[in-house]
């Protein structure tokens, strides 16, 4: 039976729609002045990982929480399924991000409540808030949200409070939540850093498999580069706020990595 | 395996009969109440008005006011409220160790050291004030008592709990050392409990300030005297005085007290 | 003195340092300097005494032949308290919100923070008073009055517990593209509701303290008894009155004890 999800669409995403996200000039300066971001230009399609790497304070974190507007751009264009998502407000807002799933670096779930509730999050923006406060989602929904938990491995942990959980164990949870929305385009913004080495692999694998199978990017901001050679199918390095590489995992060589990251003692030779 | 569709139920049965018992009291008890309870429709529609009208009443305060007859009445609630704040202590902590388990151990004493804090606590201070008229005549003595022995249970009850989390470590050693019970509570215990015996006795008095205010209503001295006259005279710049003053003491004695619980604890 | 600290023989124990010494000298000095000043002698105190034993032996036996009278004012009182805070506690969840500084811009929260200060200063007396003089002797100035201070306490707290919440876990909830109650609903409510509902329960117990005397200047319930009682010199009347709402008050603790356990 196909997972079908409660507002009727197919649950693996948008079919073959070609050019999903499109950022123009993006610019951000958090002080007058400063730019953490300066006029970044990136188009991302089809399915496959994207990692954005750099280091800390390049604005690679930044650039991922412009495109949900959890940062709000200075200046440039966001544009997404077609509309510039950096001007838009209220409910085109709220549409909008219910097409891009997040996973966050402190997996940021509602601790107090069950894993499910969690999941369910992922559903908030279709529902009204009688229904939220009372917990009736559609059964749709419900058994939407079982299918993922097998997914992630967690399939025994639904009544489970969240603080319950393992780091590894809730970022799988994070995972599920953001694809509970049956987004068009999966975000993760540093998610294993708080993760050890192994587990690391694992919530990668997780999400390379599940985007894969729902047929949607992602763009994934990383500091490991080892992780982002091994998964991703295009490599972005930040430097400065802009771009200086951009290709695959194989083209990116000693040179690129010192022009992004500055220094030598750190590379292994 | 069950069927495809796996529910998912926040609260099982037992639970949900449980809170909806509870709701169903708790709509029950309102609705009652309010069917029960005598009030004059007229008044309830009316009330925004009159509110607004007696507001309009007060304004302009009468400045004049204040030097005159109410700076003294305030100096008097503030006595009072200190005073009465002191003489708890010395009621407060007696019975505080009566209602601590780990130093008092006969459950008798606990109980009956337990009741006393219950029973000071639901006499409203302004009740205690009433007997104290009745007993000392009307004026300060019967506010200071008034507040002393509804502070009782306060301090006490939080004294309590204090003392029943003081770690057992020093007090045992100290008893094995063989001191004397007085030393095992002032070395022991007192050096672990001070810290929260001087919050509770700043929050305390700042309680303390407000209910004083009031306590002249039924002759116990302080300012509430100068407000019933005033009310009863219908003067109602006076009483907007009264209580602007009322106000700043109040937010006066807030700030104090969070600037000595910075600096001190 | 410091040959006395260093000697290795010195057995005393090192007495309170300097500045409590002073602070106890002190507040001594403000007792006799207070107590002066308000006239208390203890001539006055030792009459008192008297006066109170007097007065305890006309209290006992506590008198409940007019036990009908005082169960109508006690009921009268529990409703009281109910209404205001049923109203009190509905209220106070949205204020409560919007007085949180970390949920709205300062434009919203800052007349919802003025509005519960407000509520606050004033003792639930003087605002029944208050009341009682716009709308009216008995119990709807008592209900009135009860549920501004419901709104000053219930609405502090929960405000301050709101500032204290994880915003990670909101903006996750927010990016989740969910309308704003239902942020509220899953984002906050989850980390703040167990706390309310303690504030709640805390609430309704003070309420019910506190209806039993605004009858004390006219706003309905048990006290307005009790005062004419006590101006009546009928002091085995304000035994048993008082015994009344001791037991009441006693009996509504163990009662929110329970009702806190079965929502946690």
């Amino acid at each position: 039976m196909k997972p079908e999800l409660s507002d009727g669409r197919d649950a693996r995403g948008s079919g073959p729609d070609a050019r999903s996200l499109v950022i123009r000039e993006l610019t951000k300066e958090y002080v007058r002045g400063t730019r953490v971001l300066d006029g970044v230009s990136l188009t991302v399609e089809g399915r496959g990982l994207t990692a954005i790497i750099g280091p800390s304070g390049t604005g690679k974190s930044t650039l991922i929480r412009c495109i949900n507007r959890l940062v709000e751009p200075t200046r440039g264009e966001i544009l997404f399924m077609g509309q510039d998502i950096a001007h838009l407000r209220g409910r085109a807002l709220r549409t909008a991000r219910r097409r891009i799933g997040m996973v966050f670096q402190e997996y940021n779930l509602v601790e107090r409540l069950s894993v499910i509730e969690n999941l369910l999050c992922g559903r908030l923006g279709y529902v009204n808030p009688f229904a939220a406060w009372l917990r009736r989602f559609p059964a749709a929904d419900i058994a939407r949200a079982f299918d993922l938990l097998d997914a992630v491995g967690l399939g025994a942990f639904a009544k489970q409070r969240a603080d319950a959980l393992s780091g590894g164990q809730r970022q799988r949870v994070g995972i599920a939540r953001a694809l509970m929305q049956g987004p068009d385009l999966l975000l993760a913004d540093e998610p294993t850093s708080s993760l050890d080495p192994r587990t690391s692999v694992e919530i990668m694998e997780l999400m390379v498999d599940l985007a894969g199978k729902a047929g949607i990017p992602v763009i994934v901001n990383i500091h490991q580069v080892e992780l982002a050679r091994r998964f991703a199918a295009r490599v972005v390095g930040m430097s400065g706020g802009k771009i200086v590489f951009d290709g695959p995992p194989g083209d990116l060589t000693d040179d690129h990595l010192k022009r992004i990251y500055g220094g030598e003692g750190w590379l292994a030779t | 395996m069950v069927g495809d569709q796996r529910t998912w139920e926040r609260f099982t049965p037992r639970e949900r009969m449980a809170r909806f018992a509870v709701y169903l009291f708790v709509v029950a008890a309102v609705v009652v109440s309010i069917r029960t309870i005598e009030v004059i429709p007229e008044f309830f529609y009316d009330a925004p008005e009159q509110m607004a009208d007696l507001l309009r009443r007060m304004w302009p305060p009468d400045a004049k006011f204040y030097p005159d007859t109410v700076h003294g009445a305030l100096m008097e609630t503030l006595h009072i409220a200190t005073l009465g704040t002191v003489v708890t202590v010395f009621l407060a902590l007696p019975v505080g160790v009566l209602a601590a388990t780990n130093i008092t151990r006969s459950a008798i004493l606990n109980q009956f050291a337990k009741f006393i804090l219950v029973s000071s606590r639901s006499v409203n201070t302004l009740v205690w004030a009433l007997l104290f008229v009745a007993i000392f005549g009307p004026g300060a003595l019967a506010g200071i008592a008034a507040i002393a022995f509804r502070s009782i249970g306060f301090v006490g009850k939080l004294f309590a709990e204090a003392l029943e989390e003081a770690a057992p470590g020093p007090i045992e050693a100290l008893t094995a050392a063989g001191a004397p019970p007085a030393s095992v509570f002032t070395k022991g215990y007192w050096p672990q409990v001070q810290p929260a015996f001087w919050s509770i006795m700043l929050f305390r008095w700042d309680i303390n300030v407000r209910e004083s205010a009031v306590l002249g209503l039924v002759g116990a001295g302080g300012i509430g005297m100068v407000l019933d006259d005033a009310m009863n005279l219908f003067r109602w710049h006076q009483v907007a005085t009264v209580l602007l003053a009322i106000f700043a003491v109040v937010v006066l004695a807030e700030i104090v007290v969070n600037h000595i619980r910075k600096r001190i604890i | 003195m410091s040959r006395a600290a260093t000697d290795p023989t010195n057995r005393r124990l090192p007495g309170m340092s300097w500045p409590a010494r002073i602070g106890w000298l002190a507040l001594l000095a403000y007792s006799i300097y207070a107590a002066s000043l308000l006239d208390i002698t203890w001539a006055r105190l030792l009459i008192g005494l008297e006066q109170g034993a007097n007065f305890l032996a006309r209290m006992f036996p506590p008198d409940f032949s007019r036990w009908k009278l005082l169960l109508h004012d006690l009921s009268e009182s529990l409703e009281i308290a109910i209404i205001a805070s049923a109203v009190g506690i509905i209220l106070s969840m949205p204020i409560g919100l919007l007085a949180a500084r970390n949920l709205l811009p300062d434009w919203v929260s800052w007349p919802a923070r003025m509005l519960i200060a407000v509520c606050r200063s004033f003792h639930p007396v003087i605002v029944a008073i208050l009341f009682v003089k716009a709308v009216g002797f008995g119990a709807l100035a008592g209900v009135l009055a009860l549920i501004v201070a419901s709104v000053g306490f219930i609405g502090k707290l929960f405000a301050e517990a709101i500032e204290e919440i994880s915003l990670k876990q909101v903006e996750a909830v927010r990016a989740t593209g969910a309308p704003f109650l239902n942020v509220i609903i899953f984002g906050v409510m989850p980390q703040v509701l167990a706390r309310f509902i303690g504030f709640s329960a805390y609430q309704l117990d003070s309420n019910l303290r506190n209806s039993t005397m605004v009858g004390i200047v006219g706003a309905g319930g048990i006290g307005g008894t009790l005062f004419a009682a006590f101006q009546r010199f009928d002091y085995d009347f304000v035994l048993a009155i008082l015994l009344a709402i001791i037991a009441l008050i006693m009996v509504s603790e163990a009662f929110s004890a329970r009702l806190r356990a079965t929502f946690q």
